[in-house]
């Protein structure tokens, strides 16, 4: 209970702490210690878990699937806000492109997106949930308007827009959701706690479920950036601060799937018995794939190094939804590893190019040239996390992409033509877009840049440790995750 | 149905729901910003209306306390902020037609039909007045979805934002007696904190792009990543 405390909150309080400190530079060192903070909190919550079973309460509920979502969501908050600290102090003294206020705003939200998050992951209640999740929104638009530019404010309104419309949608669907639990459940009982909820899903109405099902799935599926839904998230990644779009793509878009699986698990229940009890898995599945094929073959001719990196999460998310849809434990095992590793070389992506556009001051891909000769850290860096996120072994993706199309041959082969071009096709993309960056001839007056690449080794070292043997411990704790979302376990 | 045979309180719901429904349509087609913010308020009334005679009806004080906050947020505090802004951008004679009146007021009648469709499965245990609420709320959602997509001017979006949000408030009180205390709160803490954000972003988009017509801010899909000088500033 005291680590969840600490977990949760020391972001909260950090957001509220952090705008009344005038001095850019404590900020920023206070900002890192309170991520550093909130990760032991949720390593404590771990091993409590780990050793005790799930925890569950009022209010919140720990088990399995979410407390290794909240460490990582912990663990990418730290190493993004070590990146950060340098990378805006120079966005703001040496480029001039953030006031104090800006950074003064930028803390507070940055601490304040890290909350929403936690407690989005932790809590039991489903309007709670949304809340949290809605306030993930609103804490991150400001953010992605920064910089002040047209192009920047453009993107956050179209990002506060569609997402505030497609959250609506959601709360329907909560709204939904609880109207059904009101007819099973005795007054007084609390009808939206999911742990309620999953108990009695047997009873619930199944037309009234599917119903319910569809309006979260499109609500939380924009966060996720589902197509045709996914218009505000290259935007939002491109024009936003590069540890915003770090964020974005590593956390925020995994919490959003969360949700999303936490309401099929329901919705499998309740339809267990109607005509349609694979209803909720195959909408998944097709909105998935489309989402996958879309972002794989929009990775080829971008100009933007952010549009491209962020196309590339949208493959990703629809490669993940896509296994949650095949179900199975096989498939959701490699779900859930795939939302790890992605997690993890996504973000370690984001920081890289972050230094690649300093040091070419542009984001324009064909500006940046020749990346290994002026500073090898950023260039290799670059180019392991992309050969990562392509999919060659002996990189984790590269296991979970493996797991999830054997799960496919067995359950669907007739798709796996499919999502194995989709793969060529994205690897080619990304391939020709990064060969130049890398290996290019580096432009005239080209320097390095001061940059600090111990977040890039950490999480592509453990990338790689994933993808060559699984920590025994990890294997079982995302087993018993496993076991919880398709009812068997793999191992 | 035999609208007359139903308890009075559910006659009265059902004719301030419909009335919400209507002024959907209203806010859907005026074209003058501070006619359509005035047709905000009322719907947000006639809301917050069904709330209190639902709270009257079941003696639940959680009921009276979200009308309360509907009332205050919806129908006083957010039209007043609204205002501020039109006075201050000085919108105040501009104003937004429709593109296509007609059509566009078709759709609305076509998602009409649709949410009473939508709505078919929940008929079969819950008597006919909370499922006509129920496609009515969803109804009001879609059509602020739909008045966000044609109208172009920035603040007539954000009432049709605000209006989804009276929509799914009424699907809440109507279906479920309310959504528990700390959710009410909650959201509409979001629905508060959302609406200072659209009161920023107004002062943002009017100094860089010195207009609130969104038909201008659709420089980044086409022109980033196509032409050469976009580049922003450094």
């Amino acid at each position: 209970m005291i680590w969840l405390l600490l977990t949760v909150f020391t972001p909260l309080a950090g957001a509220l702490l952090l705008p009344l400190l005038p001095r850019v530079s404590v900020a920023g060192w206070l900002n890192l210690a309170l991520c550093a903070l909130s990760l032991v909190g949720a390593l404590g919550l771990a091993v409590e878990v780990l050793l005790h079973g799930s925890l569950a309460g009022d209010s919140f509920r720990v088990d399995a699937f979410n407390v290794y979502l909240a460490v990582l969501t912990a663990f990418v908050g730290l190493t993004t806000a070590i990146f950060s600290r340098p990378y805006m102090y120079y966005v703001h003294s040496e480029e001039k492109r953030v006031s104090r206020n800006g950074m003064r705003l930028y803390h507070s939200m940055y601490q304040g997106f890290l909350f929403t998050m936690l407690l989005a992951l932790t809590t039991d209640n489903l309007g709670i949930l949304w809340v949290a999740v809605e306030g993930a929104t609103l804490t991150t638009v400001l953010l992605v308007s920064l910089y002040r530019t047209p192009a920047a404010i453009e993107a956050a309104w179209k990002y506060f827009i569609l997402c505030g419309v497609g959250i609506a949608q959601a709360l329907f669907g909560t709204v939904a959701l609880y109207f059904a639990a009101q007819h099973v459940l005795p007054p007084g009982a609390n009808g939206l706690s999911w742990s309620t909820l999953y108990a009695i899903a047997p009873q619930l109405e199944p037309r009234v479920m599917v119903v319910a099902f569809v309006f979260l799935l499109v609500g939380y599926g924009t966060k996720v950036g589902l197509v045709p839904l996914h218009s505000w998230l290259p935007d939002a990644h491109s024009e936003g601060p590069t540890p915003m779009s770090a964020v974005l793509s590593g956390l925020l878009l995994n919490v959003a799937l969360y949700a999303v699986v936490r309401m099929k698990m329901l919705t499998d229940a309740a339809l267990v018995h109607s005509s349609t009890p694979q209803l909720a898995g195959h909408l998944l599945m097709g909105f998935g794939l489309l989402t996958f094929l879309v972002g794989a073959i929009s990775l080829h001719r971008r100009r933007d190094i952010k549009r491209l990196f962020s196309y590339s999460s949208i493959e990703h998310m629809g490669l993940m939804t896509f296994g949650f849809g095949v179900g199975g434990p096989l498939a959701t095992f490699a779900a859930l590893l795939h939302m790890l590793v992605h997690s993890l070389t996504k973000s370690s992506i984001f920081i890289s190019v972050g230094h690649a556009t300093h040091i070419a001051r542009s984001q324009r891909i064909e500006r940046i040239r020749g990346l290994i000769r002026t500073q090898p850290a950023v260039g290799w860096s670059l180019l392991l996390g992309v050969v990562a996120i392509a999919g060659f072994p002996p990189f984790g993706i590269f296991t979970s992409e493996f797991l999830l199309l054997v799960a496919t041959m067995q359950a669907w082969p007739w798709l796996t033509p499919l999502l194995v071009l989709g793969l060529l096709v994205a690897l080619a993309g990304l391939f020709r877009a990064v060969q130049p960056m890398v290996f290019g001839a580096a432009p005239v007056g080209q320097y390095p840049v001061r940059a600090n690449m111990l977040p890039v080794i950490l999480q592509l070292a453990m990338v790689l440790i994933l993808g060559i043997a699984i920590p025994g411990v990890l294997a079982h704790w995302l087993d018993q995750a496993t076991q919880l979302i398709s009812g068997r376990p793999l191992l | 149905m035999n609208l007359a045979a139903l308890p009075l309180l559910d006659q009265a719901v059902l004719v301030l729901a419909a009335m919400a429904l209507f002024s959907a349509f209203a806010l859907l087609a005026q074209s003058r910003l501070l006619s359509a913010i005035h047709v905000f308020a009322w719907q947000g009334a006639l809301v917050a209306a069904v709330a209190a005679l639902t709270g009257a009806a079941s003696g639940d004080v959680n009921l009276y306390i979200s009308a309360a906050i509907t009332f205050v947020l919806k129908v006083l505090l957010i039209p007043w902020m609204l205002h501020r802004l039109v006075r201050r951008l000085a919108l105040e004679r501009q104003a937004d037609p429709l593109p296509y009146p007609a059509l566009t007021l078709l759709a609305g009648a076509a998602i009409v039909v649709f949410a009473d469709w939508v709505a078919a499965p929940v008929a079969q245990f819950e008597h006919s007045a909370t499922r006509n609420v129920i496609a009515i709320s969803l109804a009001i959602v879609l059509l602020g979805m739909l008045t966000m997509v044609v109208r172009r001017q920035a603040l007539a979006q954000v009432l049709g934002f605000m209006a989804i949000e009276n929509g799914l408030f009424l699907a809440a009180v109507a279906s479920t007696h309310g959504m528990p205390l700390v959710v009410e709160l909650g959201v509409a803490f979001d629905v508060l904190v959302a609406m200072v954000l659209f009161g920023v972003f107004f002062l943002q988009i009017k100094d860089s792009i010195d207009t609130l017509d969104i038909d201008r801010l659709s420089q980044l899909a086409s022109s980033v990543e196509q032409d050469e000088d976009t580049e922003p500033p450094r």
